[in-house]
């Protein structure tokens, strides 16, 4: 017994305290954190916008033809949203990644920002759909309230529908960037140093899994229950308004 | 008894398909300042859709609208200009459930009129006051009653200070307790002289407050005058049918 309590303090002092172990640790968590985070705010900027064109587009066009220069310009947009979603959607992140990298970021070492990039635009494709579920799910008269008082189209989007819609998307929305936090643990296809690969690479020098991979789990399912704890937080307060 | 007033809308030769269904067949109409124009007809008639034509929520196929002057169905025209002189109030009353009560009647002032927050929100209060609804202003619209959600309705589209209000059957969803407390409303805008196109059932208040009651048969206007002759002496079969159904 005490046998195998002096061993496991020497795991613990090989995997973590030698060579400042924890300290790569820390820094693979911040790393993690970082392109997240930027991933977060990208694919939001995108899905948002990539959403509006879309049932902007569905609302207004769907089954006539175009008339006006601004109706043409909609449709090339909705069908460059539509070619984007497809691919994103029909590919595997890893390949979306790896081109990322090795072809469109093909001069650069460093494969933080490609990687940001690439979480980004994959996560926008993505919260996209959802946005778009949220604005047709609201009630056709939301629309025509707003716009008989005399908001225009972008005003009653911007103050009437996207709220609303944003609210009924959140738990969904906060889902899809619980997968995103996770699916960035294949950053180190390019070598980005998150915390993945950071513990992968204490496994492969100490020539001990137990210690890296359990404690990168339970790291990511730290930060995955916080994240649900303030996305619940946030979801009461907004519903506070209604229903 | 049409008002002798200027008149405030006209309608000319309106017509309106939904692809191959033409719901408006021709509708020729006018509406002066200060009247309370009625207009009754079976569902599937074509009244809902010719009032959504009088702010363009249904955009037109042929004919003209001429409000104040204005040919609104002239595409050059700034409908949304058109719309804050045209207050509208639904059936499902669409308030904006993620505002507060005097948010929702402030939106317009404040964003589209430029008024003052303070300026906006004073005119709501005194608005909701009149409506006996003042302790309700920081409410949600999930907390109200419908007959309270449609009296708000009325007093949002008030703030906006429209030219003439349009009812698409204000009361119809609502239970039968609440469909008094909102026709009082609406009975108090007609005699404070606001002018009303009103789509109803309500065949009492049309009799009672209508100036102008119109009926409305398969996209065409049937018959129309003053209520007491309307009502009393209804010309056309169509509409004595319809009066017996539903009176």
């Amino acid at each position: 017994m005490e046998k195998f309590f002096n061993d496991l303090g020497a795991s613990f002092v090989k995997n973590f305290v030698t060579d400042n172990r924890w300290m790569q640790l820390l820094q693979g968590l911040g790393t993690t954190v970082l392109i997240t985070l930027f991933a977060v705010l990208i694919g939001i900027a995108l899905g948002f916008i990539v959403a509006v064109v879309r049932s902007t587009h569905d609302m207004q066009l769907k089954g006539r033809k175009c008339r006006t220069a601004g109706d043409y310009v909609l449709k090339a947009l909705n069908v460059i949203c539509n070619i984007y979603i497809t691919i994103i959607r029909g590919t595997p992140v890893v390949v979306q990644l790896l081109i990322m990298f090795f072809i469109v970021f093909k001069t650069s070492r460093n494969g933080l920002v490609p990687a940001i990039l690439c979480f980004g635009l994959n996560s926008g494709a993505y919260v996209a759909e959802i946005v778009r579920s949220g604005i047709m799910s609201i009630d056709r008269g939301q629309f025509e309230a707003s716009r008989s008082i005399g908001f225009d189209y972008k005003s009653t989007m911007i103050h009437i529908i996207l709220p609303q819609a944003f609210k009924n998307v959140l738990p969904a929305l906060g889902n899809e960037f619980i997968v995103l936090l996770k699916e960035t643990s294949v950053a180190g296809y390019v070598a980005v140093q998150d915390l993945t690969y950071i513990g992968n690479l204490i496994r492969s020098r100490t020539y001990e899994a137990f210690f890296p991979l359990i404690t990168v789990a339970v790291i990511y399912l730290v930060i995955v229950l916080i994240l649900t704890f303030l996305l619940t937080k946030l979801e009461r307060r907004l519903r506070n308004s209604d229903h | 008894m049409t008002t002798n007033n200027e008149v405030l809308i006209q309608v000319q030769n309106l017509h309106k398909s939904f692809g191959d269904i033409e719901v408006l067949k021709g509708i020729d109409a006018e509406i002066h300042k200060g009247d309370v124009v009625v207009i009754i007809g079976a569902s599937g008639s074509g009244k809902s859709t010719f009032l959504r034509c009088l702010n363009k929520l249904e955009e037109p196929t042929d004919g003209k609208i001429i409000f104040e002057g204005t040919d609104i169905t002239d595409p050059k025209v700034n409908i949304n200009l058109h719309r804050r002189k045209v207050g509208m109030v639904f059936q499902q009353f669409n308030l904006f459930p993620h505002m507060t009560v005097l948010k929702n009647m402030t939106l317009g002032p404040v964003k589209l009129l430029k008024q003052s927050k303070s300026e906006a929100e004073e005119n709501a209060m005194r608005l909701l006051e009149r409506v006996g609804l003042a302790d309700r202003a920081h409410a949600y619209p999930s907390q109200l009653s419908g007959g309270q959600k449609q009296r708000i309705a009325i007093v949002r589209a008030l703030c906006m200070n429209p030219d003439v209000l349009l009812f698409d059957e204000p009361t119809s969803a609502l239970d039968p307790e609440m469909v008094g407390e909102v026709l009082d409303v609406m009975k108090g805008l007609a005699k404070d002289g606001m002018t009303m196109a009103v789509v109803t059932h309500e065949m009492g208040f049309a009799r009672e407050v209508g100036t102008n009651v119109v009926f409305i048969d398969e996209g065409v206007i049937v018959e129309q005058g003053a209520p007491d002759e309307f009502f009393g002496n209804p010309k056309s079969p169509r509409l004595r049918d319809f009066l017996s159904k539903v009176l």
